[in-house]
């Protein structure tokens, strides 16, 4: 199986002091200080970048003296990963810089971060922030599926102890959790209680991609093996329903990202059995339920049993979510999160992680987005080029 | 107890659109009106220009009943906003013309709350504009 992804290597990646806030930042220079630590960790000097995608794609350009050089200012996670692959692929660029981050954009602790607040004038008035929108995907599950709360609270607890034992995290050394911790902390937005959810920090992150040809004397890139996307329209505009769709045959929109997985495991030319480790996004406990199902590592309603007995935690048979994720790592706003899926990725395919580092891990999956959000977005990682 | 209830005056309104007008004008009428296509017989609550089932491009405003059952909800604690009363309970309505609509569950208690109970829908004004469109259980089937 071959697929023009393959012809591209991430041989960059870099995350920044992650915390609950970062003085002396703005998302601008964090997301710049992202940039220039991927940059150091690849070898590559600053010069020889001649394409930027993200959040701050235009103002890296100039603040490096990039011109004339490729920008693109895609304010998405996995989505900004292949765009920079496909401007390699298509011969645009050489060796293409993403960073993403965020500071000083949650300060307003009376209200939920705003990027948790629709504005739609369809939500709005029902008080609707993504905890409630995403709760109406899980209830719904659980209504079809009979998924329990007890579920929900075990990936909580079992990716928040990934954040416990990972010095980088955010909430690190905080807890250990049982589930029994999640489920008796405050209810945010049933079924939903506090530890169940995504915390907001700050912090950058940035990745390096460079065409096969650059990277053939490296020790360590890491491949694209497949990557795609799903989405059903705008986040928070309209009514999360799960059996949503208006194609005849489609995947409802509860099942949103298993085209995208579908895409990706065809490109890479893989199964979900040859999975060694799943760092999957976790706005909310449930989601992972979901992913596992939806990505086919599962059957539809058995994702509630399949994170039992500590098959996804540490040690486990699929490790999910290895650095602590949104809830425990960091969760910046806007894009960095996402890209943290992919660099965590990344390390664990290097071998380098500083903790929960899965043995000889080969192939990586990562996801963004989530139901509530109607996006998810799929990527696949491996150590050795197909 | 804490009988699920409308939120007072002060929470955050929508901004009516040019292509959602006429669904707040008929709000403030005590209407629920949703889109027709007149080509498939696709509904949807959202007033859209070209059907999303079959593309095609004739659509019109009809109105519902305003009964349907309750499709998903969640009881929200820890509201977006400081100025929403907790609890209260978003929750996604299927109307029995066969559209989805968010809403919110008011006349009962958190607790009462169960999957396929049906509901009816009533107006009450957020704000001298607006009128929210909320939903209460009804008895029978």
């Amino acid at each position: 199986m071959t697929h023009p992804y393959h012809d591209v290597a991430i041989v960059g990646v870099y995350n920044t002091a992650q915390a609950l806030e970062l003085e002396g930042h703005d998302a601008e220079s964090i997301a710049l200080e992202g940039g220039l630590g991927a940059l150091a960790d690849a070898g590559i000097s600053p010069s020889e970048v001649d394409g930027v995608v993200g959040q701050f794609a235009q103002e890296t350009v100039l603040e490096l003296g990039l011109g004339p050089c490729t920008r693109r200012p895609n304010m998405l996670g996995i989505p900004a990963v292949l765009e920079a692959a496909a401007l390699i692929v298509s011969g645009e660029c050489e060796v293409v810089l993403i960073s993403a981050g965020g500071a000083r954009l949650h300060r307003e602790r009376s209200h939920t971060a705003p990027w948790t607040r629709p504005a739609n004038e369809l939500v709005v008035g029902y008080g609707l922030f993504t905890a409630a929108e995403f709760a109406l995907m899980a209830r719904r599950h659980m209504i079809i599926h009979g998924t329990t709360t007890g579920q929900l609270a075990t990936v909580a607890a079992t990716i928040r102890n990934n954040g416990h034992d990972n010095p980088d995290a955010v909430y690190f050394g905080k807890g250990p959790f049982t589930p029994d911790d999640i489920l008796s902390s405050r209810m945010v937005a049933d079924p939903f209680h506090l530890l169940d959810c995504a915390m907001t920090s700050e912090g950058g992150c940035g990745l390096v991609l460079v065409s096969a040809d650059r990277a053939g004397d490296r020790a360590d890139p890491v491949w694209i093996l497949g990557g795609a996307t799903d989405s059903y329209g705008p986040a928070y505009t309209v009514a999360p329903v799960w059996d949503y769709k208006t194609r005849d045959g489609a995947d409802p929109a509860g099942e949103v990202g298993a085209r995208a997985a579908r895409l990706s495991f065809r490109s890479a030319g893989l199964f979900p059995a040859d999975v060694d480790v799943a760092e999957l996004y976790d706005p909310f406990s449930f989601e992972i339920i979901r992913q596992l199902e939806v990505f086919g590592f599962c059957k539809p309603g058995e994702g509630g049993a399949f994170v039992e007995g500590g098959h996804i935690a540490h040690g486990g048979e699929l490790p999910v979510t290895t650095d602590g994720g949104t809830m425990s790592f960091s969760h910046a706003g806007i894009a960095a999160q996402q890209l943290q899926r992919v660099i965590r990725s990344v390390e664990q395919l290097r071998g380098t992680c500083v903790s929960h580092q899965v043995v000889g891990a080969e192939v990586a999956i990562c996801s963004n987005g989530g139901s509530g959000a109607l996006f998810t977005d799929v990527m696949l990682l491996g150590s050795e080029r197909p | 107890m804490s009988t699920l209830a409308p939120q007072p005056r002060g929470i955050p309104v929508p901004n009516p659109s040019a292509r959602s007008q006429e669904y707040w004008d008929a709000a403030r009428r005590g209407e629920l009106t949703f889109q027709r296509c007149a080509t498939c017989g696709f509904i949807g609550l959202r007033a859209f220009m070209v059907c999303p089932k079959c593309q095609g491009s004739d659509s019109e405003r009809a109105t519902s009943a305003g009964l349907g059952h309750l499709y998903s909800w969640t009881v929200v604690w820890r509201p977006p906003y400081p100025a929403f009363v907790v609890p209260y309970a978003p929750c996604v309505v299927e109307l029995d013309e066969g559209f989805f609509m968010i809403s919110a569950v008011v006349g009962c208690e958190p607790e009462d709350l169960v999957a396929g109970m049906r509901l009816s829908v009533e107006f009450h004004d957020a704000s001298d504009d607006i009128a929210l469109a909320y939903f209460s259980p009804v008895a029978g089937v």
